[in-house]
This record gives C-alpha cells, sequence and structure tokens, in this order.
C-alpha cells in the first residue's frame, strides 16, 4: 500500500468515529424508563384518566400542550373540551401538574432519557417535590 | 428512465418494509439487516480504501488552478497549486469542507451565435454544500437515539438546529434544508438535458432513497408519531449487542430503519462512496512538485541496458577503421601506456 501511514491514520480514525456508539456504551447500558404515576391525587382518583386517552397523550402531548397555551394566551379559551365532551381548565401548573405533583418521575424520565429539554419550564415553575413523591416512588 | 426507475425502486424497498412489519418480521428488519448493514458499510469501505491505496500513483496529477512554483518574484498560488504539505491540507480542508472546486462550476451555453457563453453556476455548489452539511447535522443529531448519556456538543447542534422554536417538536432547520436539497438535486437531473442524458439509475437512486429516509423520519417526528422510548430502547439495545424489540413502536419507524439499511449497505458500492474518495482522489492530495523531485514509477521493470558508451568502447576499432566518427576518439588507456 503507498502512503501506509496516512491511510492507516485515516482508517482508524474512520472505524473510531463510525464504531463510538458501539463501544462507548459497552457494559452501561440501563434500564428503560416508566413516567411514575405514584402521586397522591392519581391514587386517590376512581377513574384514572388523564385529559385524552393513554396513547394520545403520550404520542400528541405536546401537541396539546402547545395547542392549551395557544387557545389560552391568543384566543383567551379557558376551558378545553376533550374528545369525550368532558371539561377541563386549561392550565398547565393548576390542571396536568396538579395529578403529576412528580416531575422528575413523570416528566424527566423520558425526556432525560432522550434528551429532550422542553422549554415548559422556561416559564413555568415546576411543581415542588415533596419528600413523599421522591421516596415513595418505586 | 432512472428517474421514473428509481422511484419505483425505493417504492418496492418500503413496501417490503411495511408487509415486513405487519407479517412481525421484527428480527429480520430490526436485527438481521441493520447489523448486516452496518458490517457490510464498515468492512466495504475500508476494502474501497486499501484497494485505492494499493494502485500506484507513480507521478504527480493534482488538477492545478492556479500560479505553478516558479521564480521568486512570480507569486505562487500555495494552495491552488500546493507545493508543500500545509498547501495539500489546506488545500483538502477547502474541498472537503466547503467544495471548492464544485465552487468553479459553470454553464456551457451556445446562445445566439456560435459562440459558446460561460457563465458561473453557483447553484449546484451551494444546494450540494447545503445537503451534505444538513446531512452532517441530522446524523449527530441522532446520535442521542445511541448514548445513554447525551454529550453536551450534541445537544448543542440539536439546539442550534431546533433554534427556530416552531412548533413542537420543535421543526429543525436541517429537516427542511435537507429535503429541499434533496428535491432541487433530483430535478436538476431530470431538467436539464445534457444532466439528464449522463445521469444513470445509480445517480437517482441514492437521491431517492435519502429522500424516502428524511421523509419517513419527519412523518415520525411531526406527524404521525411513533413510540420514541421504545424507539431508544431498541437503538440502545443495538448498539450494546442485547436486541431487543419493544412492542407497538410503528411501521413507519421500521420503513426508516430498513431504508437506512439499504443506504449503509449500498454505499460502499455506489458512487456514496465518495466520501472516503475526497481523501484518497490524486487530482487534490498530491503537490505538484514534479520540477522539484523526481518521481519514479514504483512498476518499471529493470531492463538490462547497454549505454552508448559502453557501445563504442567495444566496437571503437570496427568503427574507426570504417571511419565513423567517435565520441571517445583515443586508444584505450592500457595500451597508450604500453607504447611509453
Amino acid at each position: 500500500m503507498y502512503g501506509k501511514g496516512k491511510i492507516l491514520f485515516g482508517l482508524a480514525v474512520f472505524l473510531g468515529l463510525v464504531t463510538f456508539p458501539f463501544y462507548s456504551n459497552l457494559g452501561k447500558v440501563g434500564a428503560v424508563p416508566e413516567p411514575s404515576l405514584n402521586t397522591p391525587v392519581i391514587n386517590a382518583m376512581r377513574d384514572k384518566e388523564c385529559v385524552e386517552s393513554e396513547e394520545f397523550m403520550e404520542a400528541e402531548h405536546m401537541q396539546l400542550l402547545d395547542d392549551w397555551r395557544n387557545m389560552l394566551v391568543r384566543e383567551g379559551k379557558k376551558k378545553y373540551v376533550n374528545s369525550k365532551g368532558k371539561e377541563f381548565d386549561i392550565s398547565l401548573q393548576n390542571t396536568c401538574l396538579n395529578c403529576h405533583s412528580n416531575k422528575e418521575q413523570f416528566c424527566d424520565r423520558c425526556h432525560n432519557y432522550l434528551a429532550v429539554k422542553p422549554y415548559c419550564w422556561d416559564c413555568h415553575f415546576g411543581p415542588k417535590e415533596t419528600n413523599w413523591t421522591k421516596e415513595t416512588d418505586v | 428512465m432512472g428517474a421514473l426507475l428509481s422511484f419505483v425502486g425505493v417504492s418496492i424497498l418500503i413496501l417490503f418494509a411495511v408487509i415486513g412489519a405487519k407479517a412481525n418480521m421484527y428480527t429480520l428488519l430490526g436485527v438481521i439487516i441493520p447489523y448486516a448493514a452496518v458490517a457490510i458499510f464498515i468492512v466495504g469501505v475500508v476494502i474501497r480504501v486499501v484497494r485505492w491505496g494499493r494502485t500506484p500513483v507513480p507521478f504527480r496529477i493534482p488538477t492545478t488552478c492556479g500560479q505553478q512554483k516558479s521564480l521568486p518574484w512570480i507569486k505562487q498560488n500555495k494552495i491552488e497549486n500546493p507545493t508543500s504539505t500545509a498547501g495539500v491540507i489546506a488545500r483538502m480542508f477547502f474541498e472537503i469542507f466547503l467544495f471548492r472546486s464544485l465552487f468553479r462550476n459553470v454553464k456551457t451555453e451556445l446562445r445566439d451565435g456560435p459562440k459558446l457563453d460561460y457563465a458561473s453556476a453557483k447553484w449546484l455548489w451551494f444546494v450540494g454544500l447545503v445537503f451534505h452539511w444538513s446531512f452532517l447535522v441530522i446524523v449527530v443529531r441522532h446520535m442521542r437515539f445511541f448514548l445513554e448519556k447525551v454529550p453536551f456538543l450534541i445537544q448543542l447542534a440539536e439546539n442550534l438546529d431546533g433554534f427556530l422554536q416552531i412548533g413542537v417538536p420543535g421543526l429543525y432547520m436541517t429537516d427542511v434544508a435537507i429535503i429541499g436539497a434533496v428535491t432541487f438535486l433530483y430535478v436538476r437531473r431530470v431538467v436539464i438535458p445534457q444532466i439528464h442524458y449522463i445521469s444513470l439509475p445509480a445517480d437517482y437512486f441514492p437521491l431517492v432513497l435519502i429522500l424516502g429516509i428524511c421523509g419517513s423520519g419527519v412523518l415520525m417526528r411531526y406527524f404521525t408519531k411513533v413510540h420514541i422510548v421504545g424507539v431508544k430502547a431498541f437503538t440502545m439495545g443495538l448498539v450494546s449487542f442485547s436486541p431487543k424489540i419493544p412492542e407497538g413502536i410503528g411501521t413507519i419507524f421500521w420503513v426508516h430503519i430498513f431504508l437506512i439499511s439499504v443506504l449503509l449497505a449500498y454505499f460502499p458500492f455506489s458512487k456514496l462512496v465518495h466520501m472516503a474518495g475526497i481523501f484518497m482522489s490524486p487530482t487534490r492530495n498530491m503537490m505538484n512538485n514534479s520540477r522539484m523531485v523526481r518521481h519514479v514509477n514504483p512498476w518499471d521493470y529493470p531492463v538490462k541496458m547497454r549505454t552508448y558508451a559502453e557501445y563504442e568502447d567495444a566496437f571503437r576499432d570496427k568503427m574507426k577503421a570504417a571511419g565513423l566518427p567517435l565520441e571517445k576518439d583515443e586508444e584505450p588507456v592500457e595500451q597508450s601506456e604500453e607504447k611509453e
């Protein structure tokens, strides 16, 4: 091979970059996170139901929150009627976080896992994490 | 022909992935094909590079487009006509990161009269640059699916890319850019008659394939959502060699993964391998020092030669007798000593 040193160096860089995800994860892969629903308000509920169905919330919660923001801030609507005709106050802090008072175990688990940084908390306060939510969570 | 064929080809691939996902062939789609594709990609590229490395390039063949090193009072263009390693590195840098030679692309046109018109054509350079850089940023962004703790630089790339904060999930600028750029590159081949004439299926296919990959990715992120935590569980399983297939990720994801696998496996056998080839191109990476260094062809056969001086020594008497002109018209040294 001609220019052996340079070519081998280049190939080493290539291999180092391409296999980076493989060797950097060796023996370090943790468990897949599961958002926790263990909060006093949710535990006290008879029908454990969110604003919309679980599948919808999992896929579209960011869209819903964005819609809520526009409805409240731009259109002045204070109530949201869900697909079953049930009414909810449009409020992140008073509606969503009333039940999901465990931001660290609910929101942050998946967001951190996927390195998603929603800008909700640029403006909103997160819920105050009590010892109860932190310690009793499994 | 190729323009249509490549669409048909990619459609068949998508159909295969959809049917595979519907038939629950996840071990094939999610484990066997991705691993095989990555292996083919890595081994294939290495083999290509080694094969290029084995090919001798005995003489300097850089394409130069600047003043050669000459008399001291003539200014040399050290980058476009390099005679030093630093010059070559600078030249390669501009070539790889800014597509310097494409910047010189011209349009030739026969407008009115028998004269050819040459005009600067920067669109190909610009769109090519947009395409490649977007692709790089997108690959870097995707590293968040392959690393447990996402490093700061990767998050930075993501934040800058989504800096406009349009909609949720935030719109990435590169997503718009790459789809626009790929579409341009495809339309360019169809619309310009000269380019259309020289375009082969192998020119259209990668573009359509990449369009399919970007399209399925965009669909997943902004429109028909997939089970994203499951996606990361799947990708982490792949890179940690303990593949697992989480339930209910969504068909579109399998299309995405399958098209990427095809791209990776296709890579070393196609024009796409210019990713490695750019580093190996002798017209770019050689110094123009033919007038300073003697370059000997390594495959020259060692021919047994007889110089003219040896020939004359052997036949001097006969040549002299025949009255032929001699270069060394004297008696051999030993004989002249005997006479004295």
